[in-house]
């Protein structure tokens, strides 16, 4: 398919303004020369036709939730409900200025406090912020938030963060651009943290432990309450990457078993659209004790009236301009407003069922990782297929391709060789998942029978397998063009 | 209510596969003492006819000024986007995409993005762009960050004509991280290049903005000279929309540009979700944060994308990371590229124009009020300064008729008593701007 660039052509294009009268001064006119272009700007020109076949080329290149069951670990590829984009859409919603007077957007500020308590109550914390605009600026936040507090205490000697090897790469990330030191704890033959690694490796130097429940791995820690108090003890903190919160909503708070500070993915909880990499919205709650250090400004309510309040002395300060990815607040508001408490708590158990049932049908012909029953989501080992038939989950996944499957998360969490993550969530229905069961027992007996066939899948895919190490030893990031 | 498909029929047949006797077994590994025992304190759910009545009284209680009557910016712009933007982003197979990590099944995304990219270079005079960042603040405090690993020197240097929340975030994130952070004042409107050149000696980078935040042109050749004559990385943060008209920065010896793309056809909607670009030189490419698109071939030689360089991130490089971000603004940028894509390079210079007559005509006619007056005469884009006299009670009585007026300065800069920014775009039309002008004579 061609880029636009190459289908650009001189003197195309559709015009969406009136152009320039002659009783009206061109731009020039106005700005010194010095300033201005020589050359107008290469812009593919083509015309609004055209962009919308463009486009529509384009999207039938995509998987999509939509189109494709989407089983991806850790990234609770749900259902998106139509009527969050109806109302994000709205022009009460989509057409307001972020500095108007207060008095002026009432309702956006309504949706914004609800949300802060309702996520509160979800996580059983105490305050909220919404600014964080996706999981990794919520896991900044809740360090930055982490440190203030040990800074106020004098405990600058609290330098390192505990993190458990299975994390997601965001967890170690986060820790250095704050100016943490990481230091990893293993995790035991079940899955769990290892208690007595744990042990060995807090003291007074440890600031938190930063801890995802259920795991990357799909499990409880069924000991955090016990983690949770040795690092307490030991004066640190815990913060939770509530990446995976679909599978306990209702059931269990996190501010219940121990955690201090936790964010959560609003596009991934709640349904926010992944829209082919972002936006996200990753809020943060927290307990009374850091509440103090919460970004400014926060919504509050007077009376029958809210407005922002920025006479936050401790706070942190801002981690983005304006107030967060407010749009998606607003398809998480709704969403949550449509599932009322016994919604979110059916959500929880149908991830857990459907996650269950799917590994219920695959553990005959598939090596799961930890043998135990599993939250909403799941890890195979797709080692025996290397060892015995030199095929690798990389290809198992690209042959999914062929069957209409998004492939399952791969080669994380590192801890499992091989690995291949599925989280199928709760917005599937039994036929998807026995369809789905089938596909991946008849990819398994091909990697026995014909195992050519999966190590060079996929091969109904508009492109075959694509060359990354091209791409990155010559890298081609961008187009040449129309003028330049 | 919820979206489960599963009947109980289903539920008794998955629970008798699995071997659990009950859907609460599944939750055996939750310790007794933690397990919720009463429903969460949610309001009841709505049905979908409740639910969207409900949503449009909140809707209903926000105020609209996007009819012309807008004259306020400071970072948010209330520009006109064309009606395929809202129609092809609604797609189902861009809108509930994943990120394209699996490339043969997401070929669309990352051409888009890559396209994007492209884009993003030809507007800046850049060779790389990455496929956006959360913001134009964050997108900012990354460039700075880049800097400090390029130069090893831990001073930023950032005039104080940057928009104000950019650098609180800047100084947020760099906070008990040894950067030593220098604001250089603006005079008159404009950064001082004497002034940055002292500054700059030992800085990893020297930081303006142009148009800068006060609505002015800034000598960006200049400032990048600064910059290079002390070693310190040239970095500016652009308006996109202006560069239909203006030098791109890469063209005046700018390193890295960054900014806003919420000018580009994405709805102001209360401050996000919006997208930040980040567009550099070829050196500083292996240092650039966030998801890169790359061409390549596949197997059987034909052309396709792929995520590139993917070393650089946090999947891959964990704790060793240029940054952490993950989940970045893709469909917000898609609407960008539409926008782009649809406005060509004669549409976008007519809205740039259109965006310099507005704002050149409001000031003719607010000359003309006595008792207003014009602090300086520096070049401006589409925004500028203007003093009105007990500033506070006219922007009230301004806004109790119908208009939304512009940004009193003085709470941000304090020096700056009873002075306000304002902003015309091309959906203030030469009626709405009279109007103003009118409105305002009779407030002040």
């Amino acid at each position: 398919m061609k880029t636009i660039f190459e289908k650009s052509k001189s003197g195309r294009g559709t015009s969406y303004l009136p152009a320039r009268t002659p009783d009206e001064k061109p731009a020039e006119a106005y700005l010194p020369k010095e300033a201005l272009r020589e050359k107008p700007v290469g812009l593919p020109e083509v015309s609004e036709f055209e962009v919308v076949r463009h486009f529509t080329e384009l999207s039938r290149r995509n998987f999509s939730i939509d189109g494709n069951f989407y089983p991806l670990g850790s990234c609770t590829m749900k259902y998106n409900p139509r009527i969050n984009e109806k109302v994000a859409a709205l022009p009460g919603f989509a057409k307001i200025h972020p500095l108007q007077p207060a008095e002026t957007v009432q309702g956006v500020l309504e949706v914004m406090w609800n949300l802060e308590r309702m996520l509160t109550e979800v996580s059983g914390m105490d305050a909220c912020t919404l600014q964080p605009a996706a999981g990794a600026q919520g896991e900044l936040t809740g360090l930055l938030l982490i440190r203030s507090h040990h800074a106020e205490n004098k405990q600058d000697q609290r330098t390192e963060v505990l993190i458990p090897d299975s994390a997601h790469g965001t967890n170690p990330a986060t820790c250095t651009l704050v100016g943490y030191k990481t230091v990893s704890v293993k995790s035991d033959r079940r899955g769990g943290v290892d208690v007595d690694d744990l042990k060995s490796k807090l003291s007074e130097r440890t600031a938190a432990i930063m801890i995802t429940n259920p795991s990357t791995l799909g499990l409880f820690e069924d000991r955090i309450v016990e983690i949770a108090d040795l690092v307490h003890k030991a004066g640190g903190l815990v913060y939770m990457d509530g990446a995976n919160m679909n599978a306990i909503q209702g059931k269990a708070r996190p501010g219940d078993f121990g955690i201090d500070v936790m964010h959560f993915n609003l596009h991934k909880t709640f349904s926010t659209p992944h829209g082919g990499g972002g936006p996200g919205s990753g809020p943060v709650a927290c307990k009374k004790i850091l509440e103090p250090y919460l970004p400014a400004p926060r919504p509050v309510r007077e009376g029958a009236a809210f407005h922002f309040d920025f006479n936050r002395p401790k706070s942190i300060g801002k981690v983005k301009a304006f107030w967060g990815n407010v749009g998606m607040h607003t398809r998480a508001y709704t969403y949550i407003r449509f599932h009322g408490p016994e919604g979110i708590r059916r959500n929880a158990e149908n991830a857990v069922l459907n996650a269950n049932y799917l590994l219920s049908l695959l553990k005959k012909s598939y090596k799961v990782a930890y043998d135990r029953t599993c939250m909403h989501e799941f890890v195979l080992d797709g080692t025996p297929f290397l060892k015995k038939h030199g095929v690798r989950t990389l290809d198992i996944a690209k042959r999914l391709l062929d069957f209409n499957y998004h492939p399952p998360t791969i080669y994380f969490p590192l801890i499992v060789h091989e690995a291949l993550m599925i989280e199928p969530t709760e917005t599937e229905n039994k036929e998807t998942l026995d369809a789905f069961a089938d596909a991946l027992l008849k990819i398994a007996d091909e990697a026995k029978t014909n195992p050519e066939l999966v190590k060079t899948a996929p091969h109904t895919m508009p492109v075959k397998r694509l060359n990354e190490v091209k791409a990155a030893k010559e890298p081609i990031v961008r187009c040449y063009s129309c003028g330049s | 209510m919820d979206y489960i498909q599963n009947t109980p029929a289903d539920a008794a047949e998955m629970l008798k596969s699995i071997g659990a006797p009950s859907v609460d077994a599944l939750f055996e590994a939750v310790p007794e003492s933690v397990r919720l025992k009463k429903p969460l304190d949610l309001p009841p759910a709505l049905p979908e006819i409740d639910l969207l009545r409900h949503m449009e009284a909140l809707a209903a209680k926000n105020k609209t000024f996007d009819a012309g009557r807008c004259f306020l910016g400071a970072g948010a712009y209330n520009h006109f986007v064309p009606s395929i933007v809202d129609a092809l982003f609604a797609r189902g197979e861009f809108l509930t995409a994943y990120t394209p990590y699996q490339a043969e099944a997401s070929q669309g995304t990352l051409q888009h993005i890559f396209e994007f990219q492209s884009m993003m270079c030809e507007l800046t005079g850049m060779d790389v762009a990455n496929a956006s960042h959360y913001d134009g603040a964050t997108a900012l405090h990354e460039a700075a960050a880049m800097s400090i690993d390029h130069t090893d020197r831990r001073k930023v240097v950032i005039s104080s004509a940057v928009n104000p929340q950019y650098r609180a975030v800047v100084k947020s994130l760099f906070k008990r991280l040894n950067v030593q952070i220098v604001e250089v004042a603006h005079v008159r409107g404009v950064t001082p290049i004497a002034t940055l050149k002292e500054a700059a000696v030992d800085a990893a980078c020297v930081i303006i903005q142009n148009p800068n935040f006060l609505g002015c042109l800034e000598d960006v050749a200049g400032a990048a000279e600064a910059a290079h004559a002390a070693g310190a990385v040239a970095v500016a943060s652009v308006n996109p929309t202006a560069l239909a008209l203006l030098k791109a920065p890469g063209d005046q010896g700018v390193d890295i540009a960054v900014g806003e793309a919420q000018a580009l056809g994405i709805d102001m909607g209360f401050g996000g979700p919006w997208a930040g670009f980040i567009a550099a030189k070829k050196a500083f490419i292996r240092g650039m944060p966030g998801r890169i698109v790359g061409e390549t071939v596949d197997a059987a030689g034909k052309r396709g994308f792929v995520l590139t360089l993917q070393t650089r991130e946090q999947h891959i490089r964990r704790e060793k990371a240029s940054s952490n971000i993950c989940t970045n603004q893709a469909l917000m940028a898609l609407r960008a590229t539409i926008y782009l894509e649809a406005l060509g390079p004669g549409g976008l210079r007519r809205v740039a124009e259109t965006c310099v007559q507005r704002t050149h005509e409001l000031l003719e006619r607010l000359e003309k009020i006595p008792g207003i007056k014009i602090p300086w005469k520096a070049p401006f884009f589409h925004e500028m300064v203007v003093e009105i006299p007990h500033a506070e009670a006219v922007q009230a009585k301004l806004l109790a008729k119908g208009f939304l007026p512009g940004l009193a300065l003085q709470p941000i800069y304090r020096d700056l008593r009873d002075q306000v920014l304002l902003c015309c775009t091309e959906k203030n039309t030469k009626a709405d701007v009279e109007a103003f002008a009118a409105a305002l004579a009779e407030c002040v």
